[in-house]
């Protein structure tokens, strides 16, 4: 259900940004990654604090079926992670000829939050499962989130102090109507797309704990 | 008052155990002021004194990354953690103990440090002293808390910086905004937010890292 609704958001998101919303004044028509690339990065911010709060049931709960689910949720968080990299890049190369602009406030971000969740792996692998690591991966995912606002405000910070700013604010912040509606369709596509890989990679990751489990039982 | 007890008899073990062992402090010292000799080499020549500064919050970060990684070594070796969960105190206190050994720690690799830096490259002013006051509480809190996690993980030396790093990028700004920027105030204000915000977090969530 939800990996369809997913497909039909999307197809329709990107039939709509390409066919229907008419070209950015100053942008044109580079301007329509916007759809992707915005929702996608929207949808990695929505995972991650998703796995902040699975975390925060589970630090308060004690019940170890949370640790699952955030990990889970930081794994999908970490993939839309990487495509907003990937098309945040892109959509650079194409408006100011360069792959990486470190004046580009959320980009920059993403790179930090990318560190920090790629550590996550880092630590959770390195310490045997229990629910020692449940808690300390939770008390991590939990970091991650306050480390997100107060990053953007060292960013924003920097940004006067290390580069001058080049690129003017933009210009056009205002969404006419059809460019709402279709970044809506989009946004909501890129969110069934995420919920859909969470519940599959859940169930995946459930039946390998449960296989281990058994197989520890049967030695 | 207990609370403030415990936490005053754990930072005082703290430091008398260093103090007998010199295990920590002579490495930060010698590591601080080796860095800062390399810096001289990776500086071109004619650089500017604002990559220099840039340069001196980097040699701060590595030296706290050196002496976090040995701040849990004696609790791991002697397995002195386990007993210390089970002492009748708030964890909390644990956490807190050991950040006020940590300041103390880096503070003293600071005291050289920064006469070092003015000797071999740029004037230091009021301002940068007290931000790297300020980062100081701000490594050693979020820093112990983290060094606590890779202590009770396989790759633990390999961890920390892993985890430490991104974590102190914003008062990586913070220190070089105060040290070269305009309104060192704003940045001064940014990493007390700082110290406050990830104190009160790692205060609370300690517990939760050092017990099942």
């Amino acid at each position: 259900m939800l990996a369809a609704a997913a497909a039909g958001l999307l197809l329709v998101g990107i039939a709509l940004a390409f066919y229907w919303v008419p070209n950015a004044p100053i942008e044109g028509f580079r301007q329509r990654i916007f759809y992707i690339h915005v929702p996608i990065a929207l949808t990695a911010y929505a995972c991650f604090f998703w796995a902040a709060w699975k975390a925060l049931r589970l630090l308060w709960t004690r019940d170890q079926s949370y640790d699952l689910e955030s990990y889970t949720a930081v794994h999908i968080g970490v993939i839309f992670g990487i495509l907003t990299l990937v098309t945040g890049s892109i959509w650079a190369r194409t408006s100011w000829n360069t792959w990486w602009a470190w004046e580009e406030r959320q980009l920059v971000l993403f790179l930090v939050l990318f560190l920090f969740y790629s550590a996550y792996f880092m630590l959770r692998f390195s310490v045997d499962p229990g629910p020692r690591r449940a808690s300390m991966s939770a008390v991590y995912a939990l970091f991650g989130v306050v480390l997100i606002p107060v990053s953007f405000l060292a960013i924003r910070l920097a940004e006067g102090l290390i580069h001058p700013v080049v690129f003017d604010e933009e210009v056009n912040t205002r969404l006419t109507a059809s460019q709402f509606l279709t970044f809506i369709v989009c946004f909501a596509g890129m969110l069934a797309l995420a919920a859909s890989l969470y519940v599959n990679e859940l169930t995946g990751k459930r039946v390998d704990e449960r296989l281990r489990e058994l197989r520890e039982a049967l030695s | 008052m207990s609370y403030l007890a415990d936490v005053g008899t754990l930072a005082a073990k703290d430091l008398r155990l260093e103090l007998r062992s010199r295990d920590t402090v002579p490495a930060m010292l010698l590591f601080v002021v080796s860095t800062l000799v390399v810096f001289n080499f990776a500086l071109p020549v004619g650089a500017s004194a604002e990559a220099a500064y840039g340069l001196l919050w980097a040699a701060l970060v590595f030296t706290a990354i050196l002496g976090l990684t040995r701040a849990f070594a004696a609790e791991r070796e002697q397995r002195v953690l386990d007993g210390l969960v089970l002492a009748p105190s708030d964890r909390s206190a644990i956490w807190l103990g050991k950040t006020i050994a940590v300041v103390v720690f880096l503070a003293l690799a600071e005291a050289v440090a920064l006469p070092a830096f003015a000797l071999f490259f740029e004037p230091v002013s009021w301002e940068l002293v007290a931000a790297v006051a300020l980062a100081s509480v701000g490594f050693a809190a979020v820093g112990t808390l983290l060094a606590a996690m890779a202590a009770a993980s396989r790759a633990r030396e390999l961890l920390l910086p892993l985890l430490f790093l991104p974590l102190v990028i914003p008062i990586v700004v913070g220190g070089v905004g105060a040290s070269i920027g305009d309104d060192p105030g704003r940045y001064l204000g940014f990493l007390a937010l700082y110290d406050l915000i990830f104190a009160i977090l790692s205060w609370a969530s300690f517990e939760y890292v050092v017990t099942e």
